[in-house]
């Protein structure tokens, strides 16, 4: 069974690589359940989607300190998500910070979050932790827009799911529109074989 | 067998095609919204699929296709169905003809709404089965139940999803269509579809004998089950029976075994009272774990001292189980384990807490139309309202965002804006009272308040913000868009001549981009008196790409 966690802010395509990766584990007969945020939150909210893989679990949740993976498109809310984390869970993480809406994330009227200090928790308290150059990825990517597929297929390729990115890419020709499917494509391949 | 990863919402709209419903309405709302929009994307027998203008005229139109014989579904959100609790007591009484489902999603939490009230009271109220299912696979199948259940005793029936069966997503089986016969048309039966005292009395004997019925026949449904053996009974429905196998598993494997005990699970109303009464055999004490309010818990309680059963019931009513908020796996645990008396099978938390997070509170899009809206109407006040008390009333929408702008100071319901500045205006007759509504909102339940306004010779300013769709549940059609449900053309209504018909004389339609226009539009509306409306007109920017 593999419990994972797929974290970030709203609009950088979270519920996209959730059904991605319960398409491609569903393809190779595995139970999948989960479930995810939708609403209000996807306003720039923090998002969080639920994935499990296997038979025999029932609650669309993952109970606290239950996932083996952590998917973080962002590092803040990979913190935030990461009580759901088991002891030797491990977390893929990009490195880049997102703005709130309202106010810069330095401002020191708002608390002035230093990014520093939520990775160096991460560093701290997660054994296993991959993080990952945002700046790269994009390049990876070709598209800003395509950084959610192109995070997928290196953390595909890791071998950390019971799936390979054929089977992600399957996924996707089902279930991306025409018109962006290429560029999802070549950034999935970025570092596909 | 294909199988499909589904949304619970996709999972019900599925499920109820595949049971041959031939007529679907509803009102947007958050969880339930996309049941009607997968009913229309994946239409392909030809259903009627319609977005009303509210949930009451909604299950309506879905009454009357099915006293014509069709299979019907109508779809809201729980708050939805106090609008549509008028056609609802009644509709009971009445019955129907072809199946009728009302799906009302809960939304325990609450995520995304105004209360956390239970659809499982109105199943009591209005005397209306309930049908209650656990996850998305358990809704595709409990759906086609549902529409016999109702064709059965010729009553209408309510299938109640809350939010993480709605927006819970699982790998389901595809199942062939079932063979439904067509609809036979309206019959005027002398009488039967007229609501009359004498007819009311006669049918409210009936509904009570059937209640008596359907609980038993309930008591023999594969979906309320008991298992297990021991002095110890657990009771649960809904999601949190799910949350509740899921403890039970992990407190297995965490203690070696648990203690034996009973499990119950409960997925309708009436309740199953002879199947409840052979779980209720030879226990001590039971746990009931529910979300919302206590109603199986309470249904057990009314069992014990019907039938003298002398067994203690925890649950809500002894704080074993939060009264508010939904329900987790953790909550299933403790509670579990204190009622085993076993170890909890939480883990230790890591030693170092986290750093403080920035807060992510939604707010409007950037270059969100209401943004300049709310800017304009702020700006004027400033300028030319100095000294006045002013006071804004909100409603229901992604305006409602607005206070994060500080330009909502009341929110109540669909609706209630127009009515509220009203009221608070008769108190304070000096007070500059605005009340913002969208352009869905206004065709909702904002019109009957604008009437009264005139008619009552009110003193308010409405501020319609027109951006051509309901944006904050995902962009669905109205009257104002000139689309339909299946993205049709219709007939498009003009809020500013549906505003002059009713009597509004006072009527500015801007661009709130248009700056200029804007800031002059409100100053002249601040100066004036009576009922006076600004129209923002601006598409919504999520629409736009």
């Amino acid at each position: 069974m593999t419990d994972c966690i797929i974290t970030g802010v709203g609009g950088q395509g979270i519920i996209l690589l959730s059904r991605l990766i319960g398409a491609a584990a569903m393809e190779k007969g595995f139970g999948v359940r989960g479930t995810e945020t939708i609403g209000m939150a996807q306003r720039g909210g923090s998002v969080v989607s639920h994935v499990r893989i296997g038979d025999g679990v029932m609650s669309p949740l993952i109970p606290l300190k239950n996932a083996d993976i952590l998917l973080a498109l962002e590092p803040f809310e990979a913190v935030r998500n990461l009580h759901y984390l088991k002891e030797d869970g491990i977390v893929f993480s990009l490195d880049k910070p997102v703005r709130t809406q309202t106010k810069p994330l330095t401002d020191p009227k708002d608390g002035g979050y230093e990014i520093s200090e939520s990775i160096g928790y991460l560093k701290r308290n997660v054994k296993r932790l991959e993080l990952i150059s945002y700046d790269s990825l994009a390049k990876a990517a070709k598209n800003v827009k395509a950084v959610n597929t192109a995070f997928l297929g290196f953390v595909v390729e890791k071998g950390v799911f019971p799936f390979n990115t054929e089977d992600i890419e399957r996924a996707m020709r089902a279930r991306i529109p025409e018109k962006y499917l290429e560029m999802n494509l070549e950034a999935l391949r970025g570092f596909g074989k | 067998m294909e199988k499909k990863l589904l949304m619970g919402n996709e999972a019900i709209a599925l499920g109820a095609l595949r049971a041959g419903v031939s007529v679907i309405t509803g009102y947007p709302g958050t969880p339930s919204s996309e049941i009607l929009e997968t009913a229309a994307k994946h239409n392909s027998k030809g259903a009627y699929v319609e977005w009303s203008v509210n949930e009451k005229a909604a299950m309506e139109v879905a009454a009357g296709a099915s006293y014509a014989g069709a299979r019907t579904m109508v779809t809201m959100k729980q708050v939805g169905l106090n609008v549509a609790s008028d056609p609802l007591m009644s509709l009971n009484y009445v019955g129907i003809k072809g199946g009728m489902v009302i799906v009302c999603a809960d939304d325990p939490g609450p995520i995304s709404s105004q209360t956390e009230q239970d659809t499982r009271h109105y199943g009591e109220f209005s005397k209306i089965a309930v049908f209650d299912p656990s996850s998305p696979e358990e809704a595709y199948l409990m759906i086609a139940d549902a529409f016999e259940f109702s064709e059965k005793y010729g009553r209408p029936v309510v299938f109640r999803p809350t939010t993480r069966v709605c927006h819970g997503v699982a790998a389901i089986e595809i199942l062939p269509d079932l063979s439904v016969k067509p609809p036979d048309g309206f019959f005027k039966d002398g009488g039967k579809w007229v609501i009359f005292p004498k007819l009311a009395y006669e049918n409210h004997l009936i509904i009570e004998r059937q209640s008596e019925e359907m609980s038993l026949d309930l008591s023999n449904y594969n979906r309320n089950v008991v298992t297990g053996f021991g002095k110890k009974g657990i009771v649960s429905g809904g999601v949190s029976y799910a949350y509740t196998l899921e403890a039970l598993r992990l407190s297995a494997e965490k203690n070696g075994a648990i203690p034996p005990h009973k499990l119950f699970k409960v997925s309708s109303y009436p309740f199953p009272e002879k199947l409840a009464l052979s779980f209720l055999e030879n226990l001590d004490e039971v746990l009931v774990i529910e979300e919302l309010d206590p109603v199986i818990e309470n249904a057990l309680l009314r069992i014990c001292g019907k039938y003298g059963i002398k067994v203690k019931i925890c649950g809500k009513s002894d704080k074993s189980i939060p009264r508010a908020g939904e329900n987790t796996v953790e909550i299933a645990s403790r509670s579990i384990a204190a009622f085993l008396n076993i170890k909890t099978n939480e883990n230790a938390t890591r030693g170092e807490s986290p750093p403080i997070l920035p807060t992510r509170a939604p707010v409007l899009c950037a270059g969100c139309p209401h943004n300049a809206s709310f800017t304009a109407v702020k700006e004027a006040v400033r300028r030319y309202a100095q000294n006045r008390k002013v006071v804004y009333s909100g409603d229901i929408g992604c305006y409602t965002l607005g206070n994060t702008l500080d330009m909502v100071d009341t929110c109540l319901c669909m609706g209630a804006g127009i009515t509220v500045a009203q009221g608070i205006n008769r108190v304070e007759p000096d007070t500059l009272n605005f009340a913002f509504i969208g352009d869905s909102t206004f065709f909702h339940t904002g019109i009957p308040g604008i009437i009264n306004a005139v008619y009552s010779g009110s003193n308010i300013i409405v501020v319609i913000l027109d951006n051509s769709t309901t944006a904050m549940t995902g962009g669905q059609p109205h009257p104002g868009t000139g689309k339909n449900a299946s993205g049709g053309e219709a007939k498009k209504i003009d809020i500013f001549e549906v505003l002059s018909a009713i009597g509004v004389t006072d009527i500015v339609r801007v661009n709130p981009y248009d700056k200029a226009s804007a800031d002059e539009a409100v100053s002249r509306m601040i100066e004036k008196k009576g009922v006076r409306v600004i129209l923002f007109e601006a598409p919504c920017i999520k629409m736009k790409g």
